[in-house]
């Protein structure tokens, strides 16, 4: 029983630290499908999420509230993504160059501005924990710790997280429905496949292209928000550590569909997550000795996706007109 | 190219006026932050230029730009985007601390003569392999190579990272970093050839793999515009149907893009690890493979171009290194919000002056008495 227990202990704590490494994977791989499946490449998803960071760090050290500063975090983000549609659905201008510049000038910028304002070396200030998101179901958590095994697999795992984390699963549900379920979300696939076709039906192709890009702002902005917000106590420069570039990863390995790159981001959470638990842990005698190399699990996330899209498990689609700039006939 | 506009203007003056927008945009940030853009921009060309240090150091820095800069446009004229430069030049670097340490362990004294070349070898082999996987997988399974090099990066970072934690780590310190190798295995520096003719010059990081960038320049330049297999490269990336009708094979010709554009990224590992550090280390890239996006945009993809873009922005880092000693509060960050600006500019919105710049043109070689002006009066 109390080997069982113990059981629950570790289940719990590796799902709680799953979860909440996933959620801003979640948040910036629903932002990236928003925008892939209307045809627009995002490789900027990474430097929307340090930019909104960024923001959201400086006016919650400035304000002291986390409502001002998730706002303008997702505004800067929408910003960006405007940008984006300016230059690559309005000017047709190369979709992956343009997430290069995003992500390069957003990783520069933050530090410069940071530097200038706090004078902490690009840091922002320790966020005060009135502007930090706190934990939900955190006196139910407590409750139910008592209970055995189950108890600490709720407890620790399930409950007790901040809104964001669920809102990110709220979101996955949004997202899923929105592109299944309603004309939008139809229109915006279609617009990913065939834009001529959109064009011949009458429907605006660059209008639902900067839709699309307006909601992967929002999302993006909010995953941003959740590192310096949740995650984090204030912003340190390049924080995002390539979280930008795993989501995406994610949404391949989740071939594009917003369940499936949940479920890819949950995976490589829970990877990460493991990764950390398994730091220094010795490597079985018979299979050569040493601690266990958390570089390979680490890197496990980036070959795995590599291998789905050599089509060695599985076959991942992208959209048809993904990162071809529509020109309107005349 | 742009076929509304006449080549002066889509070779020369667009990419100088996109130039000018990003240098624009990197004044304001400037002077938001309460600094003087021109009192800057005159301190980090003094940094740059003003004396042979630092001149030496521009020269240092504009080498890896050319091999990263290269190494983006090869890939380009074969029509891929290879964002994996980073992560090849990381295994370049691992490729000549490979040979270095293997000599330094197996067969201690050989002549530089030798060992030299032997870690050039080693950079250019690992970079091109690493770079000739993410090729295969674009030629024979159809996965984007700009995703496959984007996870071969990290994939490079993790492999690197290992081996110095767990493999090559030299035991004595806690500095992830290898055993430093022997004093032969060295690229030379240029103040030591410079002292050895009788010029008196101060000790920098610049080596003789500048050497190697020239050579690189010219090697490309021939390659692309003057030799058979550049012509059938270009010629995929241009016009694939075209090609394929000519019957040119185009998996060859990404597996060629690739392996060139991996060994030249390798090259980087050279200048790096054989000419500075002596030793392997885990970040020794450190954005030059992204950086040379921005090089091969601003060179419009020619090596004539990408030597000059080369050069600016070697002047850009290391006038940036020298205004965040002078200038307090100055982040030498502001040289990559600079680069990113460029890419912003030069590229991405690069089609945006297209429009506007085709009709200023056409108006101003009608002049002003036919056309509209002429309907209006």
């Amino acid at each position: 029983m109390e080997a069982l227990h113990d059981f629950g202990l570790l289940v719990g704590s590796l799902l709680g630290s799953t979860l909440r490494g996933a959620t801003p994977l979640i948040l910036c791989a629903l932002a990236g499908c928003l925008a892939e499946r209307s045809g627009v490449v995002d490789l900027g998803l990474e430097g929307k999420m340090l930019l909104s960071a960024f923001a959201a760090a400086s006016v919650a050290a400035a304000t002291g509230a986390w409502v001002p500063a998730m706002m303008v975090a997702m505004a800067l983000a929408v910003s960006m993504s405007m940008v984006q549609g300016w230059g690559c659905v309005s000017h047709r201008g190369d979709q992956v160059v343009m997430g290069m510049a995003l992500t390069m000038t957003a990783a520069g910028l933050t530090v410069v501005l940071g530097a200038a304002w706090f004078g902490l070396g690009g840091q922002t200030p320790q966020i005060a924990e009135s502007a930090r998101l706190t934990g939900w179901f955190t006196s139910d958590a407590q409750l139910v710790q008592g209970v055995p095994v189950v108890g600490p697999v709720l407890g620790l795992g399930l409950l007790g997280h901040n809104g964001l984390v669920y809102l990110a699963l709220l979101c996955v549900v949004l997202v899923w429905a929105l592109l299944f379920h309603t004309r939008l979300g139809l229109r915006l696939r279609a617009v990913g496949e065939n834009p001529l076709m959109v064009d011949a039906a009458g429907v605006s192709v660059q209008g639902l292209r900067y839709r699309a890009l307006a909601l992967n702002g929002l999302l993006s902005g909010l995953a941003g928000s959740y590192l310096v917000l949740a995650l984090n106590a204030n912003f340190i420069p390049h924080m995002t550590a390539g979280r930008g570039y795993m989501a995406l990863a994610a949404l391949i390995f989740g071939k594009w569909n917003p369940v499936g790159a949940m479920a890819a981001c949950l995976l490589f959470g829970f990877l990460d997550a493991l990764a950390i638990r398994l730091q220094g842990a010795p490597w079985p005698e018979a299979l050569g000795g040493g601690t266990v190399p958390v570089q390979a699990i680490q890197a496990l996330p980036y070959l795995l996706t590599v291998v789905l899209l050599a089509g060695f498990i599985g076959r991942a689609r992208a959209p048809a007109a993904l990162g071809v700039p529509y020109l309107k006939e005349r | 190219m742009n076929p509304t506009l006449p080549r002066w203007i889509d070779l020369g003056l667009l990419p100088v006026l996109n130039l000018a927008m990003a240098l624009v945009a990197a004044a304001v940030v400037v002077w938001a932050i309460g600094l003087e853009p021109l009192g800057v921009l005159g301190l980090l060309i003094k940094g740059a230029w003003g004396s042979p240090a630092g001149l030496s150091y521009t020269l240092y820095y504009a080498t890896t730009f050319v091999f990263t800069g290269l190494a983006v446009a090869v890939a380009f004229h074969a029509g891929l985007f290879n964002i994996g430069g980073e992560g090849q030049a990381t295994i370049g670097g691992l490729g000549t601390g490979l040979v270095a340490l293997a000599a330094l362990h197996l067969t201690p004294g050989l002549p530089a003569a030798v060992l030299v070349p032997a870690m050039v070898l080693g950079a250019m082999l690992l970079g091109a392999a690493w770079a000739a996987v993410p090729g295969a997988l674009q030629a024979w399974r159809g996965s984007h190579v700009v995703i496959t090099t984007i996870m071969f990066n990290f994939l490079a970072a993790a492999l690197m990272g290992y081996l110095l934690v767990e493999v090559l780590k030299e035991p004595v310190t806690m500095d992830l970093q290898s055993r430093a190798f022997e004093p032969a295995a060295r690229m030379p520096a240029v103040h030591e050839v410079l002292q050895a003719v009788g010029v008196d010059w101060p000790a920098t990081p610049l080596n003789l793999s500048v050497v190697l960038a020239a050579l690189a320049l010219v090697a490309v330049g021939w390659l692309l515009w003057r030799s058979r297999t550049g012509f059938a490269l270009r010629a995929s990336g241009h016009a694939p149907a075209a090609a394929l009708y000519a019957g040119v094979d185009l998996k060859r010709q990404v597996m060629a893009a690739m392996v060139v554009s991996g060994a030249l990224a390798g090259l980087v590992g050279v200048n790096e690890i054989a000419g500075v550090h002596q030793r392997l280390l885990p970040d020794f890239v450190a954005g030059a493979g992204f950086a040379g996006i921005a090089v091969s945009l601003i060179g419009r993809n020619h090596p004539v171009g990408i030597g000059l873009a080369a050069l600016l922005f070697g002047t850009l880092y290391q006038g940036g290194a020298e205004l965040a000693f002078e200038v307090p509060g100055f982040s030498r960050d502001m040289v990559f919000t600079l680069q990113g600006l460029i890419v912003l500019f030069a590229g991405a919105l690069s089609t945006v002056l297209v429009g506007p710049l085709a009709s200023l043109h056409q108006w101003l070689r009608r002049g002003p008495r036919d056309g509209a002006w002429a309907e209006r009066a």
